[in-house]
């Protein structure tokens, strides 16, 4: 009998688990890793993004995402809408052609791949007669021309890519036409360029490498014009009226010749080499677009002087007497200009361009051409993300401060809307105010918006004015010397390197209520900020704190502490430092908790923790954690390491100040690295079985920090406490003893050591969290008061639980006995990375939830285990086991979501809530007035038509996972 | 689990009769059972009543099976004294003349002509001290075992390491590999964990019941199929103050040979056993070729309880509590806590562990012995 009655108490369970949990991967936020192909359809007003690693990416306006992966694992090359449809095709690295649809379903659009093509040539061709070098999707619709390695331009149907062989223009029926004197009637080469007339879309132009251009009838099937250009093709622009084509050249050379029509009169009208006189790089593409008074912007990109400017990643944009080399920090993947309206003669309004670390949007009706901030595809890694930190709810009032400090940074940006406006955003407003903080290599902390599907940059925070560094104050890359030619102007905030490795920050933790802001960094450093809306000149105070409180026989071999500027510093509006700690020996901060209640700061390093009065501006109490024979404590963690990557900065730093910023020889010392890396591993693989020993090294370093206002010492009085957990598994707890607020400012705090635990199993400890009465968590500093959560129950007897990485303990408050545990490292072999408490809700009924811990563990995995009974409630793979970087990076929300990095530019959004779910739902329609003129035929309709496609794979867009 | 055993059973009388030998001469006196008092004391008593005050001794007792174990701490004085029934039989030597391997089973009753006349009726003062001492066995504790020999299959051998707080590293290392297993398909080439190396002096070497590409099978009643090296690293690592692991070994030769349906006992393990008599067979006829050739039972059944797994661990934690002052000062023994101050061991041994630990020593003199040409090579 009572097992039944257990029974159905468990299954009862089972339903109120899947009220609670779920789990799924919403968004992906960032920048995508290794862009390699950019896409733009006018009509719908979507830009597509392909990358190296097979994934497609539609972006519209804010909120409007899509995202797709491709099955093959090859690079995306190509990108091309089908003109005036919610189709488009793919072009891979392995030749492969893909054809996506956006799928409106139950009101929402979902990006599928409806079929799949690769070109069959004769037989025994070689495979270059098929290999696909450029793409035409003809204004049709209907038509997909191919040109080849071998020369040959391949006619396809769309969307059923059935292959029109007919059609085909072979190399020998362009070649037999080629007049007698171009010069020995050489091999044409590849098929290097495809465009359409836009106003005859019968006729196209078929660009060879070698430099020939051919202009071809599609209806009489024969070459209307020779255009014998005679240097290596680059690229071919049709006019916007059909008079003249564009042709830019690897010799840095663009010509622009007229199309007589049917008397072929192939003289060029004009050549130049802007950047000319000694030999330059080529022009990769070329762009002229007219406005409707006045003369045409003509935008390419490269043809720099080879030898002085050949690394550069330069874009010319050439209106009228203007003339500007935007000069980005990263190699141009593609561009594009934006125009209000394709058929109406207006002016170009934007030029976005795609580089390989982030996506620049040029605003070209204002003066100057400003830049337009993005609204998402923001690089997260312009400097190398360290550390993230979430705050939820955040209250209006320090919201509408960071935005109004972050406004006052944005002013030399442009006041235009985004122009890429596609796409209808029908996700329901987020719930609430969310803030993701990044902290950063080169001392800066990011403040994102990180309530919706767009994570919007709001504020950025140097941290560096606060010390002197060594960066040279005289190597602004900024500075435009007057007559510089070419005129260059440095645009896009991609900035990978650091000027003081030291900077980086390590932990940050924000006070919503108090607006209290404290980071912590790789030197040891602890600054505490307050939000002002003023700009204010002030110094920084610094506190030294020895965390080794005297003991003798160490030598610390790590980086020196910061050198702080004495002089007042003008900071501007925002969070402004107005304290700071500096451990000594300057070792990396690696635990961090405020109150700001209390007005205390916790702070821990491998050797010890320590508690700061940032009112009284004064150090309480430090202890030692550091094991005396622990010598590899002293080393610096990854000392080695730093020294490598400083030598490699400081080359790099040589390198830019000579005026070469080329992100190659990153990337090949990237590779060398990444190669040894993987030697190492291939070295036979054993490994040590030995239980924990106290003279483990590191077994000091302090892992968490957590405040708690609870019963250290007896049952009826409740004190302040600190309590600090290290990767020895001890945990530390002290009696804080804060006087009457009248006297707060003048009277000392005094903290009393009350208890010390120290693990049986030794694993590190990772979390510490004290429960309530009623088992639930303690709230925050400042929470009760703002009356946004139920004051913690004080008359039951609170439980303290201890969480390493081993496994989870609950032990009796304030007489330390073990009480409850679970086990995870000992059942299944995988151990706590991160973990975080967090309220779920029930979809089902509003008024029922519970506060549950979250954990991912180095098997990548996420649990939720039940508070306070921890007990494993639901468990889903998460993150690749291999994605090491992946899973120190996640952050859990308060609400059950997360974020982790999949690439060093992007975040992925996950959420274990049933109730908190944030994930892009967007609708894509075909504009009603968008069809062409010339089109005469009835389109088919898309969802009807999706029935004939041979191959049908599905690929929903959350689908998130690399491999 | 509680570890004051200290107080004997009242159903004993309450003197215990003690009579002591110290090489030809005997004393006989009487302890009072319920306040047997401490070793040092005992020690003394013994030293004054034999008369040799400044004499280092050795001593030991016979217990109810005869064989000659140690008294050198409390705990095994007491335990000697509770034992007792009703006479407490004492063999006293010269520390100088001791001869370790005397100790341990059957020690008193089959070897009684050579040890026993050896060591206490004619010591030999120009007796050198043994050349090999295996291991003293200073208290009680055991090291090692053999578990759950009866439900497991003949090739697979589940040992159980007691790490307890002693210094003695467990001392061995396990590497990725792989193992040809029998399936209906055929043969299977399945990845698995191997045990790569031995610590020398270390605590699975010392027990001789592991050994080099022995494949592990299970940790603390878990298989370890599908799980990484650095899983099972973990595993092993967080169990370590209690390790179990369940191997398939090497060296097949030592396995324990039941009377095929002898006793009563062997019904539980016979499933286990046909069910994998092919893996079985298979790994006696490869000699030397394709060694490991494991088949994880579909079914474990397991014979210790989870209690037993859980027991020493959890009132382990060390907590220290603090007054008002900054001085840490240890709060009064309670059940819950333990001190540091305390010899952490473990009280609640029953005889049978403790005999296996003591006969699987032995055991290991002649595995060592065998091991060196009964090495199969593991891919």
């Amino acid at each position: 009998m009572k097992r039944f009655r257990r029974h159905g108490q468990e299954s009862q369970r089972d339903r109120l688990k899947q009220e609670l949990f779920q789990f799924s991967k919403t968004v992906e936020h960032g920048f995508p890793h290794q862009p390699s192909a950019l896409g733009f359809s006018p009509s719908l007003q979507l830009l597509a993004i392909g990358t190296r690693s097979g994934a497609i990416k539609l972006y519209g306006a804010p909120g409007v995402e899509f995202m797709g992966l491709h099955e093959e694992n090859a690079a995306v090359t190509q990108v091309h809408f089908l003109p005036h449809q919610v189709e488009l095709v793919t072009l891979l690295d392995d030749n492969s052609l893909h054809m996506w649809t956006l799928r409106a379903h139950k009101g929402l659009s979902e990006l599928l791949e409806i079929g799949r093509f690769t070109l069959t040539g004769p037989p025994g061709a070689p495979p270059s007669v098929t290999r696909v070098t450029a793409v035409l999707a003809h204004s049709s619709g209907e038509l997909l021309l191919l040109g080849t390695e071998g020369g040959h331009v391949f006619v396809v149907e769309v969307p059923g890519f059935r292959e029109l062989e007919e059609r085909n223009i072979s190399l020998d029926q362009v070649s037999s036409s080629v007049p007698d004197d171009y010069i020995g009637r050489r091999n044409l080469e590849h098929v290097e360029a495809l465009q359409e007339n836009p106003v005859n879309p019968n006729q196209v132009v078929i660009g060879y490498g070698r430099g020939l251009m051919v202009i071809w009838d599609l209806e009489t099937q024969r070459a209307v014009q020779h255009i014998p250009a005679t240097q290596q093709l680059e690229s071919v622009w049709w006019t916007e009226d059909g008079s003249h084509i564009l042709s830019s050249h690897s010799d840095g050379s663009y010509c622009r010749w007229s199309v007589g029509g049917e008397d072929s009169k192939d003289e060029e009208e004009k050549s130049d080499i802007p950047y000319g006189h000694f030999p330059c790089k080529a022009i990769s593409k070329i762009v002229q677009l007219p406005t409707a008074n006045g003369p045409p912007f003509l935008v390419f990109s490269g043809g720099m002087p080879r030898a002085s400017y050949g690394d550069r990643h330069c874009i010319s944009v050439i209106h009228s007497k203007t003339h500007v080399a935007l000069d980005f920090t990263s190699r141009i993947i593609d561009f594009f200009v934006e125009c209000p309206s394709p058929s109406a003669h207006c002016d170009p309004s934007a030029l976005v361009v795609l580089v390989e670390e982030e996506l620049v949007v040029i605003d070209l009706q204002t003066e100057g051409w400003p830049v337009i901030q993005t609204p998402y595809l923001v690089p997260l890694h312009s400097s190398a993300i360290t550390c993230s930190h979430h705050v939820s709810s955040i209250p209006l009032k320090l919201w509408e401060r960071v935005i109004a400090a972050g406004e006052l940074q944005l002013t030399h940006y442009s006041k235009k809307p985004w122009p890429i406006t596609g796409g209808q955003n029908l996700a329901p407003d987020p719930p609430q105010r969310d803030l993701l903080l990044t902290g950063h290599e080169d001392g800066t902390v990011r403040f994102w918006d990180a309530s919706g599907v767009c994570l919007y940059p709001m504020y950025k925070l140097s941290t560096a004015g606060v010390f002197h560094t060594d960066t040279d104050p005289n190597d602004n890359m900024n500075q435009g010397t007057e007559g510089e030619w070419p005129p260059f102007r440095k645009v896009g905030c991609f900035d990978p390197y650091s000027d003081d490795p030291r900077l980086g920050i390590q932990k940050i933790h924000l006070c919503k209520y108090s607006g209290y802001l404290i980071v912590a960094g790789t030197a040891g450093q602890i600054l505490v900020l307050e939000l002002n809306d003023e700009e204010a000149e002030q110094t920084v105070e610094a506190k030294v704190v020895d965390l080794l409180q005297g003991q003798e026989g160490f030598r610390w071999k790590g980086h020196t502490r910061l050198d702080v500027r004495e002089e007042p510093v003008l900071f501007p509006p925002g969070f402004q430092p107005f304290a700071l700690v500096q451990c000594q020996p300057p070792a990396v901060v690696t635990a961090l908790t405020l109150h700001s209640e209390w007005k205390l700061v916790a702070f821990g390093t491998s050797h010890g923790f320590g508690l700061y009065d940032y009112q009284q501006k004064n150090n309480v109490f430090v202890k030692c954690t550091l094991n005396p024979s622990d010598q590899l404590a002293m080393e610096g963690p990854l000392s080695r390491v730093k020294s490598i990557k400083k030598s490699l900065r400081q080359s790099f730093r040589r390198i830019r100040r000579s005026r070469v910023s080329n992100s190659f020889p990153l990337q090949e010392a990237n590779a060398r690295l990444e190669a040894e890396l993987a030697e190492m591993e291939l070295a036979p693989v054993q490994r040590k079985i030995e239980a924990r020993s106290s003279d483990d090294s590191f077994t000091g370093l302090v892992r968490t920090l957590y405040f708690a206002d609870t019963f250290l010492s007896d049952s009826s009085h409740n004190t302040p406490s600190l309590w600090a957990g290290t990767n020895g598994g001890s945990v530390f707890a002290y009696m804080l003893r804060l006087p009457p607020v009248e006297h707060r400012t003048d009277e000392p705090i005094t903290a009393h050591p009350a208890k010390e635990i120290q693990l049986m199993h030794r694993a590190p400890v990772v979390g510490i969290v004290v429960l309530d009465g009623h088992g639930a968590p303690l709230p925050e500093p400042l929470e009760v008061a703002h009356d946004l959560s139920r004051s913690p129950d004080m008359q039951g007897s609170h439980h303290l639980l201890v969480v390493s990485e081993e496994q989870f303990k609950v032990f009796t408050l304030p007489k330390v006995s073990a009480k409850m545990k679970l086990k995870l490292t000992a059942i299944d072999g995988s151990r706590v990375r991160r973990v975080g408490v967090a309220w779920f809700g029930s979809s089902r009924s509003e008024d029922y939830g519970e506060s549950g811990l979250v954990v991912l563990t180095n098997q990548g995995d996420v649990h939720v285990v039940s508070l306070p009974s921890v007990k494993m409630q639901v468990q889903y793979p998460c993150i690749r086991r291999e994605d090491v970087s992946g899973i120190a990076s996640c952050v859990f929300t308060k609400h059950g979501q997360g974020f982790y990095l999949i690439s060093p530019s992007e975040f992925e959004r996950f959420s274990l809530s049933t109730r908190c779910l944030v994930e892009p739902r967007c609708l894509v329609e075909l504009p009603a007035h968008s069809a062409s003129p010339t089109q005469h035929r009835p389109q088919p309709d898309g969802a009807t038509s999706a029935h004939r496609y041979t191959h049908f794979t599905v690929i929903s867009h959350i689908n998130s996972k690399y491999s | 689990m509680n570890k004051n055993h200290r107080v004997p059973s009242n159903r004993s009388l309450s003197a215990v009769e003690v009579k002591s030998k110290f090489g030809a001469e005997f004393r006989r006196f009487s302890l009072d059972r319920s306040k047997p008092g401490r070793f040092d004391e005992f020690y003394g008593l013994l030293q004054h009543v034999h008369r040799i005050p400044n004499v280092e001794l050795l001593v030991g007792y016979a217990d109810v099976h005869g064989d000659l174990l140690p008294i050198n701490n409390d705990d095994n004085y007491h335990k000697a004294i509770s034992t007792a029934s009703p006479l407490l039989r004492l063999f006293l030597q010269r520390k100088e003349e001791a001869d370790h391997l005397a100790f341990g089973t059957d020690s008193l009753t089959r070897k009684k002509n050579t040890v026993l006349s050896a060591v206490l009726l004619r010591p030999d003062p120009n007796r050198k001290k043994p050349p090999v001492i295996i291991s003293l066995p200073k208290d009680f504790r055991p090291v090692s075992s053999i578990i759950d020999v009866d439900i497991l299959p003949e090739t697979h051998r589940r040992v159980r390491l007691y790490k307890h707080g002693q210094e003695k590293p467990l001392g061995f290392y396990i590497r990725d590999g792989s193992s040809v297993r029998v399936t209906p398909q055929g043969l299977e080439k399945v990845p698995g964990i191997f045990i790569s190396r031995m610590v020398p002096g270390g605590l699975a070497e010392s027990t001789g019941l592991l050994a080099v590409n022995d494949e592990v099978l299970e940790v603390n009643g878990i298989e370890v199929a599908g799980k990484s090296l650095d899983q099972v690293t973990d595993m092993m690592i967080a169990n370590s103050h209690n390790l179990i692991i369940t191997v398939k070994p090497a060296n097949q030769r030592n396995n324990i040979v039941r009377s095929g349906g002898g006793g009563g006992g062997a019904a539980s393990g016979s499933s286990g056993r046909s069910s994998d008599s092919g893996a079985s067979y298979y790994g006696y006829s490869s000699p030397g070729g394709i060694g490991a050739a494991a088949s994880t039972p579909s079914h474990i059944i397991q014979n210790f309880h989870p209690e037993e797994l859980e027991s020493d661990e959890d009132d382990e934690d060390l907590v220290i509590e603090a007054g008002g002052e900054a001085e840490l000062i240890p709060c009064a023994p309670s059940a819950s806590y333990s001190m540091p101050s305390l010899p952490r061991y473990e009280p609640h041994l029953n005889l049978r562990t403790a005999a296996a630990a003591a006969s699987s020593g032995s055991l290991a003199m002649e595995r060592r012995s065998l091991e060196e040409d009964g090495t199969v090579i593991t891919l």
